[in-house]
């Protein structure tokens, strides 16, 4: 059973601040790491993989610093985002001399046990280089396997996968996390963050935004106020309606657009309601769209929460 | 306390240097050595002054510099660009014993594809006559020692280095060396002169701007120094920030 402990962790490059004071401790289990694209998720993984000092503040597994340690590494397999992996081996190759980079007594056997568990063993002679995205995927979680570690770091384990690979890595990583390991992967969709983490910690512009069960995260996610806008046969008397309902909490009637913008309170009320509403009244909707349903607006909702 | 050679690391960073394209443009120059050779023993028969002039004017002051950056930047710079060093990196390994063992892959491909060539095209053009395609093989060696050294360290630091290899050894080495007196003093291929001239014979007509002691000292700071820097960067290599 391993912790890695990130406290107070600030990492700049130059005036950039990657990486804004964060303190989070990633256990036993599997964690989603949450967050847009260039929220900060490699520096956070390349810190927790020994790969970049902290700034400031310190990264540890258990009480051991990781920047420096090469001795870290027995405890830790790393599944990096890039793509180079010596193309001219073979599968089987690859993951033969990262078994044996690790100095392990039966680096043979070890390479085999690791390829037969990502259903690799079949591919095993092929040359890297004729790999399909998902193979090599397969290939780098073999690597990082070889040698049994109680940390699993992910980078993007998910991008370009198709469905099947995606539910395949999944139990793989969902039975890793049973077994104890300490497994962490990064990712900018919720959905496939839910899917698989129990627990989540959720990265923007740098900062923690939030942390705790998919349930809780769900729930500050659905529970923002949403914006709509709204086009209607009679947008001022939808707008009288739609105020007098509690699930609506500010109405602007944009002349320019010549449509309603609607600042919704609770989602789920709102959403049936408004269909009601325009019926009772007599009143057609003619554009019902969501205009910050982005993935980012979502984000710094929870960044300013 | 840290291993200085690693069998795995070195069988990866051979396959690397000897596999693909790499290996024929390795051999190319050594090939094209042996053609010049043969050819100017066929057309102007056996004569020492261009035994030295070939192999002291292209095989030491260019091939041996040209293969010298192929193998000493091509042992590391590739995998620190793709990324897939960071295999070697996330194990348990002194990054020290990582760039001794790429350090003596390097030696060992330079040497061999510059002494063997020297030696025979030495003989081909005078049968070794004077010491003289000796003289130029040890230069060779020596010389590929400390250029796999700093060729190395350069493709550790740099992401260009063999534009910057190639710059300090057809430049440096080569044109600003015989412009401007003071660079000869800080050229390898300079410092191995001053072996192959204590070799060699006397009528041999090889000479050195530096005197042999200066020579070895600088040979020896430079492939210590080198290598002990490249082992420092490596040590405090991080991944560049892709976001």
């Amino acid at each position: 059973m391993t912790t890695i402990h990130i406290a107070k962790t600030s990492r700049w490059f130059g005036n950039v601040v990657a990486v804004n004071d964060v303190t989070m401790d990633i256990r036993p289990g599997v964690t989603g790491l949450l967050g847009p694209n260039g929220a900060g998720k490699s520096t956070l993984i390349h810190m927790m993989s020994g790969f970049l000092a902290p700034s400031s503040g310190a990264v540890t597994l258990d009480e051991r610093p990781i920047w420096r340690n090469a001795a870290a590494y027995r405890e830790i397999g790393l599944v990096p985002e890039r793509e180079g992996m010596y193309d001219y081996l073979t599968g089987g190759e690859f993951v033969l001399a990262n078994a044996e980079l690790h100095g392990l007594p039966d680096p043979g056997a070890a390479a085999r046990r690791a390829l037969d568990t990502v259903d690799m063993t079949g591919a095993a002679d092929r040359r890297i280089s004729t790999y399909s995205k998902g193979m090599r995927q397969r290939v780098k979680m073999a690597s990082a396997l070889v040698h049994d570690p109680s940390v699993l770091l992910l980078d993007e384990p998910f991008n370009g996968m198709d469905p099947r690979q995606r539910m395949h890595l999944m139990d793989l990583l969902r039975t890793m996390g049973d077994e104890g390991r300490t497994v962490l992967f990064s990712s900018h969709i919720l959905e496939e963050v839910e899917q698989l983490a129990t627990h989540i910690e959720v990265i923007v512009a740098g900062r923690h935004a939030a942390s705790g069960d998919y349930r809780r995260i769900r729930r500050l996610m659905t529970d923002r106020p949403h914006r709509y806008l709204v086009r209607s046969s009679d947008d001022r008397a939808l707008a009288a309606a739609l105020i007098a309902d509690p699930s609506t909490s500010g109405i602007e009637f944009d002349a320019a657009e010549r449509a309603l913008r609607v600042q919704a309170v609770d989602f789920g009320r709102f959403t049936t309601r408004l269909p009601l509403l325009a019926r009772d009244n007599g009143i057609r909707l003619l554009t019902v769209s969501p205009s910050d349903e982005s993935l980012e607006s979502v984000f710094s909702y929870l960044v300013s929460a | 306390m840290s291993a200085i050679y690693n069998p795995t690391v070195a069988r990866l960073t051979y396959r690397a240097l000897l596999g693909r394209r790499r290996a024929l443009i390795l051999l190319s120059l050594p090939a094209l050595l042996l053609v010049i050779a043969v050819a100017v023993r066929a057309l102007a028969g056996v004569d020492d002054r261009a035994a030295t002039e070939i192999l002291g004017g292209f095989a030491l002051a260019s091939m041996v510099p040209l293969i010298g950056v192929i193998a000493g930047t091509g042992a590391i710079a590739p995998e620190i660009d793709d990324g897939s060093i960071v295999y070697l990196l996330s194990k348990p390994l002194d990054r020290r014993t990582i760039i001794l063992t790429k350090l003596w892959v390097a030696i060992g491909v330079t040497v061999a594809f510059t002494t063997v060539p020297i030696l025979v095209a030495g003989l081909i053009l005078n049968g070794n006559s004077q010491q003289i395609a000796t003289a130029f093989a040890v230069a060779a060696g020596v010389a590929s020692i400390a250029y796999s050294a700093v060729f190395l360290l350069l493709g550790t630091v740099s992401r260009n280095a063999v534009v910057f290899g190639l710059v300090y050894a057809l430049i440096w080495e080569a044109l600003f060396g015989s412009l401007v007196p003071g660079a000869r003093t800080l050229s390898v291929q300079q410092w191995s002169l001053a072996l192959a001239e204590r070799i060699a014979a006397d009528g041999a007509d090889i000479t050195s701007d530096v005197a042999l002691p200066t020579a070895v000292i600088f040979l020896a700071a430079a492939t210590v120094l080198g290598t002990w820097y490249a082992g420092e960067r490596l040590r405090a290599l991080t991944m560049a920030n892709d976001e």
